[in-house]
């Protein structure tokens, strides 16, 4: 058991390019911690740096109360999972998930006990006797976690392992890997993770908190929850939640939001929780709050360009002010639209809009904490 | 009755088509099958005059001597082995066993030599970092294309210099410290189409690099080891230049210095004795080649290797 900190940490590659520009997070014991971002943003570097795969420029890794700098992987008392699997070909899968305990100089007769143990947590029993490339995706990706878990190391770290199966495998794989954590977590064993994905929906589903990333800095740090309701800047807003935020550029005036000929009334709770009054501003709101109005009080008028048929919803695509805005309507309200209209009407809620500055990126109007 | 006269018109139509598009296909697989039988035909051709050389030298081994020079065919009219026997007996007070058994001693421990140096080098070059890697590497690739014949005279006097002169250590010793460039190359380049995930997984499991290399690395290469073993095998075999200039007794020749030396002291050439020593010579190359053909394109096609 142990929490993981990193300290300003950095990685300069060859002495030029700066992939990881001094980054500092904790990961308290028995967390789930997700690293996300678009490629490239440094999140498997971050990773392979906490397991030693990659050497350190500068700063300080700490698991417990060690720092772990310079260790070899193997006494870093960390294990991995990797993307595609990674499991020794010429080996059966009992002896892949034994090996490390076996390097470790554990006797035959610990090892064995040890595999028959993960195997049952696992379901991968009957599996013990096949090589890798006798497996399916989802087996090798559960004989790679029994692998990790035989170890019982002190950190799971996880890169991108769900990325290589189909839609449906991940889902279920998703689910059997956070159960696997709190069952971890409720018997008392070493259970913090690090898990790096591209995946929004893996971030916000496994989470207890997720770590945004985007070109070596970390963008914010917090529960699903709280990315989704306060995102800290544009990019967080951009990147968490599907169909993504909407931006329209403006500025504030008053109480008001102006964009090209319209006004959006910003309301007073929001007007009072600002913190500053961007000359060049944005305003955020997510499609689901944005809602279409049958009224014409208040509601901002849209050209409707498209319209994206998703089962239980709808997604309309329009055009406000020449900046496109996403809104989502049910299958019922879209049923009751009147289609022959170009125009749309859509009321944004007060209590879910943010206010950014469009120079810093920051969100100007997040709540207090607590 | 209109309907019946075109239902009928259309039947026999179709009827046609059928029997049309059946003579088609017959047609087709005529053309196959001619083609076919003219492409082995030609591949059977080009194959006998290749291997003429060689079935003739199996049918000989077995003529008497007289006969070698009398009958161009390869068919003995009176099979003998005569030349086996004697052959073997050689004109030495050595019999060809004794020159095997030498083969065998300077074959085996190069060949261990030159797996075993070649997988650290290759190993080295693709994996890891080092000062001066790519200058090192690019004299590598020159060894790679310096003919042998520029390194005799320096590589003599320097085993001269050593005393290792007619002792089987200058065959040995330069395999055995990765001289061969060449298996150096192919190694490397088998080990950057591997992917290095499972070499990742192995530190994290604790291994160090040399475990790393043992347990995860040269599993993986044993197909490209398996080709390397055999080339070496195969060349060390055929050697002849290396043992000549490097050995002087008798007692220590190989089978292609034995095979030359039935050639030298007899006045009169016993041309079966010398092939039927030479059938005997190539056979285990032969043998060891058809037994592991699978491994020598495994190991060559070495892109395939899927991670």
């Amino acid at each position: 058991m142990a929490r993981l900190q990193l300290r300003n940490l950095e990685k300069v590659y060859g002495g030029a390019f700066k992939a990881v520009h001094g980054i500092n997070l904790d990961v308290e014991e028995g967390e789930f911690m997700v690293l996300v971002g678009p490629s490239g943003c440094a999140k498997s570097t971050t990773l392979r740096m906490i397991a030693g795969l990659e050497e350190i420029t500068a700063g300080e890794i700490r698991i417990g109360d060690r720092i772990v700098n310079t260790l070899e992987p193997g006494k870093r008392g960390i294990a991995m999972v990797f993307q595609n699997y990674a499991l020794y070909p010429h080996m059966k899968v009992r002896t892949n998930l034994a090996f490390g305990l076996r390097i470790g100089g554990a006797s035959k007769a610990e090892a064995a006990k040890a595999v028959e143990e993960v195997a049952k947590i696992l379901e991968i029993e009957p599996l013990l006797d096949r090589l890798p490339k006798q497996l399916s995706g989802g087996q090798a990706q559960r004989v790679a976690l029994g692998r990790a878990l035989i170890k019982k190391p002190d950190v799971f770290l996880f890169d991108e392992p769900l990325s290589n199966l189909d839609a449906k495998l991940r889902a279920s794989m998703r689910v059997r890997i956070t159960d696997l954590h709190k069952r971890l977590k409720r018997e008392g064993m070493a259970s913090t993770v690090v898990y790096v994905t591209h995946d929004q929906t893996e971030a916000m589903t496994m989470g207890d908190r997720i770590c945004v990333m985007k070109d070596g800095h970390i963008m914010q740090v917090a529960t699903p929850k709280e990315l989704y309701e306060q995102p800290a800047n544009l990019f967080v807003a951009g990147f968490i939640g599907s169909p993504e935020m909407n931006v329209i550029e403006g500025h504030v005036d008053g109480s008001d939001f102006r964009t090209g000929g319209q006004v959006i009334p910003l309301g007073e709770a929001l007007t009072s929780r600002l913190s500053a009054r961007p000359e060049r501003a944005a305003l955020g709101i997510r499609p689901q709050h944005l809602a279409l109005a049958t009224g014409i009080n208040g509601a901002l008028s849209a050209q409707l360009r498209g319209v994206e048929f998703m089962g239980h919803e709808v997604y309309l695509h329009a055009l406000l002010d020449g900046r496109e805005v996403t809104t989502v309507a049910s299958a019922a309200e879209f049923e009751r639209m009147d289609r022959s209209l170009d125009t749309i009407r859509l009321l944004p809620e007060a209590a879910n809009m943010h206010i950014f500055d469009r120079d810093s990126g920051r969100n100007v109007s997040l709540r207090a904490q607590g | 009755m209109t309907d019946i006269s075109q239902a009928s018109d259309v039947f026999t139509a179709g009827a046609d088509a059928l029997a049309e598009a059946r003579r088609h296909q017959r047609i087709q697989q005529r053309r196959a099958r001619i083609s076919a039988i003219l492409r082995y035909a030609v591949l059977l051709g080009v194959g006998l005059v290749m291997l003429y050389p060689l079935i003739w030298l199996v049918g000989a081994s077995f003529k008497t001597n007289a006969e070698i020079f009398a009958n161009p065919g390869f068919i003995p009219r009176e099979p003998t082995t005569e030349g086996y026997v004697q052959g073997w007996e050689t004109s030495t007070p050595y019999t060809f066993g004794r020159f095997f058994w030498n083969s065998f001693l300077i074959i085996l421990p190069k060949t261990i030599g030159t797996a075993i140096s070649c997988t650290m080098v290759a190993y080295g070059f693709a994996r890891f970092d080092f000062p001066l890697k790519k200058l090192l590497f690019t004299s590598v690739i020159a060894i790679l294309l310096l003919p042998n014949v520029v390194t005799r005279i320096p590589q003599y006097i320097l085993f001269r210099e050593l005393g290792w002169l007619d002792s089987f250590l200058p065959l040995w010793v330069p395999s055995a410290m990765a001289g061969d460039a060449f298996f150096v190359f192919m190694l490397v380049q088998f080990l950057r189409a591997i992917p290095d995930d499972m070499e990742q997984a192995a530190r994290v499991d604790g291994c160090n690099s040399w475990q790393t290399l043992l347990f995860v690395v040269v599993p993986m290469l044993a197909p490209a080891l398996i080709s390397v073993c055999l080339f070496q095998f195969m060349w060390t075999m055929n050697d002849f230049l290396g043992p000549l200039i490097y050995i002087s007794s008798v007692d220590k020749y190989p089978v292609s210095l034995a095979l030359k030396l039935s050639i030298d002291t007899t006045e009169a050439f016993e041309w079966n004795r010398i092939l039927a020593m030479s059938v005997l010579t190539i056979t285990p190359a032969l043998a060891v080649f058809f037994m592991a053909q699978k491994y020598f394109i495994e190991g060559i096609s070495a892109g395939g290797i899927k991670g």
